[in-house]
């Protein structure tokens, strides 16, 4: 049996009431008090989320830019150092290995933060591609990352309100961290990047100014009412990225893995696109749910703000058009469904 | 806000974790405060529809947290009278109240002999003790 790991705050999290459960490995905070409750402290006011279970790498080095470039869809040259930018690693088929953040630390020093189940496929995946002049080490143990997120997150913290994709040094409650404007919820907020050791008295000095305990269970339903898509549900090795819609972190001029198959699904369009949907009847779509029209769901919950089943999946792409009525197999029974405008709910800021 | 856990005296109780309160040769059936704790919030309820048979053991509904959807399976046998209209409309009742307003259907029984094979209060509590 595999032993699950723990983040530097699992203390925290069972001293909370916490119910805990397997995720990518980790043993993670599911929920506290309520999923529900936790989803709309984060949509109307401020929460926290423990996510040290993703993975950082740090890649260094004169030729670091030029490895990178290679390797990631987006394009490093649109940053300046102290910017962060949302980028794609990808395979030859153009299909997502991972989806990830990196941060421009200076000129040739970066800092990828990376999904938890993906850590070591990226860190092997980068490895194996070095080129003399770069270095990849994998400093994931080293730190903890706690998103604080919310329309009052910035102000609860006492930070300045920084350009979204922006990083500086910080400190909170007396904890020096890296203030990322950076999350997953589609509101205003930060990912705080502190040393291991210094994580619970930050984590508390965050909790002490108001934000919320929030477990995973709510980031999963944030983040798809602002339909940004999960790896391993939405985006895989397997879904190519135009196909998911991140053609726009496609920087297809330059060279990179897979910028030949992704000019090409460009040049002849898309097959089938991942949409976003809203169920007009009572039902919520879960992941594996076959569309009657073609495509099948693969993200699916419960929306707080829309009081609806909401979900994402691969259709047809002449079936793509907010509007398009569809038809999702919820064991069984058919349930009517229309393809949405992306974002599904618009929060109050990227 | 959630219920504390009880587990009434009046009631019978099914391994999976359901409920009845059997009166005059018919039964209103529902989920446990067990259940409902291990499912979360609940945002949706699929009822069976009035006049379908339910059979103990099967399950006749499903009830869906934001992260799990469960089935719910019947104690008892019989015909369904009435469907909880209010679940349906605001699932998270069955949590606030799992034994009274959260309450899922009402059946005429089919064989009220069926409710010995059910456990009391303390043989639930006991076995949810062990889970």
């Amino acid at each position: 049996m595999q032993t699950l790991s723990r983040t530097p705050l699992h203390g925290r999290h069972v001293a909370a009431g916490a119910r805990m459960v397997p995720f990518a490995g980790w043993e993670m905070p599911v929920q506290y008090e309520g999923v529900l409750a936790e989803h709309l402290a984060v949509r109307r006011d401020c929460g926290v989320f423990d996510v040290s279970h993703m993975g950082e790498l740090e890649v260094e080095g004169p030729r670091a830019t030029q490895l990178l470039q290679g390797l990631l869809a987006n394009d490093l040259d649109r940053i300046d150092v102290g910017a962060a930018q949302y980028t794609l690693l990808t395979n030859e088929r153009g299909g997502v290995v991972d989806d990830l953040i990196a941060y421009k630390l200076g000129d040739n020093r970066y800092l990828l933060i990376v999904n938890a189940s993906n850590r070591e496929t990226d860190f092997r995946w980068l490895k194996e591609r070095e080129i003399p002049g770069s270095d990849v080490r994998d400093v994931s143990d080293r730190y903890a990352l706690l998103a604080v997120q919310g329309p009052r997150s910035l102000e609860r913290l006492g930070l300045p309100d920084a350009p979204a994709f922006t990083f500086a040094e910080g400190e909170i409650g007396g904890v020096a961290c890296l203030v990322n404007r950076t999350g997953y919820t589609g509101e205003r907020g930060c990912e705080l990047l502190v040393e291991a050791e210094d994580a619970e008295q930050l984590w508390d000095a965050v909790v002490a100014r108001g934000a919320r305990l929030c477990g995973l269970g709510a980031r999963d339903s944030l983040r798809l009412e602002v339909c940004y898509p999960l790896h391993g549900n939405d985006i895989t090795p397997d879904t190519d990225a135009i196909s998911a819609g991140l053609g726009w972190v496609c920087a297809l001029e330059k060279d990179f893995v897979g910028v030949e198959a992704l000019r090409a699904v460009r040049e002849r369009g898309p097959e089938r696109r991942l949409v976003a949907f809203v169920m007009e009847e009572r039902a919520i779509p879960r992941q594996g749910m076959p569309i009657d029209e073609g495509g099948e769901v693969t993200s699916g919950t419960h929306s707080p703000m829309l009081d609806a089943g909401i979900g994402m999946g691969y259709v047809p792409s002449d079936l793509a058009e907010p509007g398009t009525a569809l038809t999702v197999d919820v064991r069984g029974r058919r349930r009517r469904a229309r393809v949405g405008k992306k974002p599904l709910y618009r929060a109050g800021e990227p | 806000m959630a219920a504390a856990e009880s587990y009434p005296d009046d009631l019978l109780y099914h391994r999976e974790h359901d409920w009845a309160r059997v009166e005059d040769g018919e039964a209103v059936l529902g989920v446990t405060w067990y259940a409902q704790d291990a499912l979360g919030e609940l945002v949706h309820y699929e009822p069976p529809e009035v006049g379908s048979t339910v059979n103990q053991d099967d399950a006749y509904g499903e009830v869906e947290s934001v992260k799990a959807v469960s089935d719910i399976v019947s104690p008892l046998s019989g015909e369904v009278l009435e469907v909880n209209a209010k679940v349906v409309d605001e699932p998270e009742t069955v949590n606030e109240d799992p034994y009274g307003d959260g309450w899922l259907v009402r059946i005429r029984l089919s064989d009220p002999s069926e409710a010995d094979a059910l456990l009391d209060a303390d043989a639930y509590r006991a076995f949810v003790a062990e889970q």
